[in-house]
């Protein structure tokens, strides 16, 4: 077996209510152990927990399963969610933010997680969708920068 | 999964805290006490999120029916304590454009 075999965590969950937690739960652990910092697993749990509910709600498995392949690799957390539903065309997808005015309630998954993560492909079929996101750990130097542009001044709304 | 709201009323807002996975069925009792707090007559509320660390779309779908709803009544809600993926969760989703967004709770009362 190679050390890429090693390095793989492969987790198949049932379609019910929460077992998104499962997953979001085995990627903390993975990322926390690659030593990704909490900003960075906070944004592959939500990533995760979107794909999972999207596969869910709308993959219509008949075996109504997800199954969640981690690759650890040096420098990236590669995941790879799969479902053997009917399968859905990517451009065609409900997005929630084209050009509607006021708040739109659903359709947000794909965008979420295409904000979360550094990059997402998504394979698409009549036999099943495989959505593919990698996140990269990323230096010491830029990480501070990040944070402390992430951080709201004290007493100003976020507009 | 365990999912907790504590309530707090004060003589012109009310304060509800969460703790736990802010999903759909969560997500509507949230929803739930906030309705029954605007039939009590309080129109400002203030939602602290400090112990609520993961959160999907479809709690903060519900999050935006109860934003509609204080607006209906003339009302304004704030967040406060959001982890800084759940506020930028809230501003990709359109939500920061129609509700205060504050680090704490002190900051968010004082600009009902």
């Amino acid at each position: 077996m190679s050390d890429q075999a090693n390095r793989e965590v492969v987790l198949i969950i049932p379609m019910f209510p929460n077992i998104e937690l499962a997953a979001a739960q085995t990627a903390y652990s993975l990322a926390e152990m690659m030593d990704f910092d909490e900003n960075d697993i906070d944004e592959i749990q939500l990533a995760i927990i979107e794909t999972c509910i999207n596969a869910f709600e709308h993959s219509k498995s008949e075996d109504r399963r997800v199954s969640i392949k981690f690759i650890m690799r040096d420098n990236e957390l590669e995941l790879k969610i799969t479902d053997s539903g009917v399968g859905f065309r990517p451009n065609q997808a409900t997005s929630a933010s084209s050009g509607e005015v006021g708040l739109k309630k659903r359709g947000w998954g794909l965008e979420i997680i295409r904000n979360m993560m550094d990059e997402v492909s998504i394979e698409s079929s009549d036999k099943g969708t495989t959505i593919t996101m990698i996140k990269r750990k990323i230096s010491p130097i830029r990480s501070e920068v990040c944070s402390n542009a992430r951080r709201t001044p004290v007493g100003t709304p976020l507009r | 999964m365990r999912f907790n709201l504590v309530t707090r009323t004060e003589e012109t807002y009310a304060v509800i805290q969460t703790e736990g996975y802010l999903n759909g069925p969560s997500g509507e009792k949230l929803a739930d006490t906030a309705k029954e707090l605007i039939a009590e007559g309080y129109t400002k509320l203030v939602i602290d999120l400090e112990q609520t660390r993961l959160i999907n779309s479809i709690g903060i779908s519900i999050i935006i029916e109860i934003i509609e709803l204080i607006h209906q009544q003339e009302g304004v809600v704030h967040f406060c304590n959001l982890t800084p993926v759940i506020q930028r969760t809230f501003k990709i989703m359109g939500l920061a454009q129609h509700a205060g967004i504050f680090p704490n709770e002190g900051a968010a009362i004082s600009n009902l």
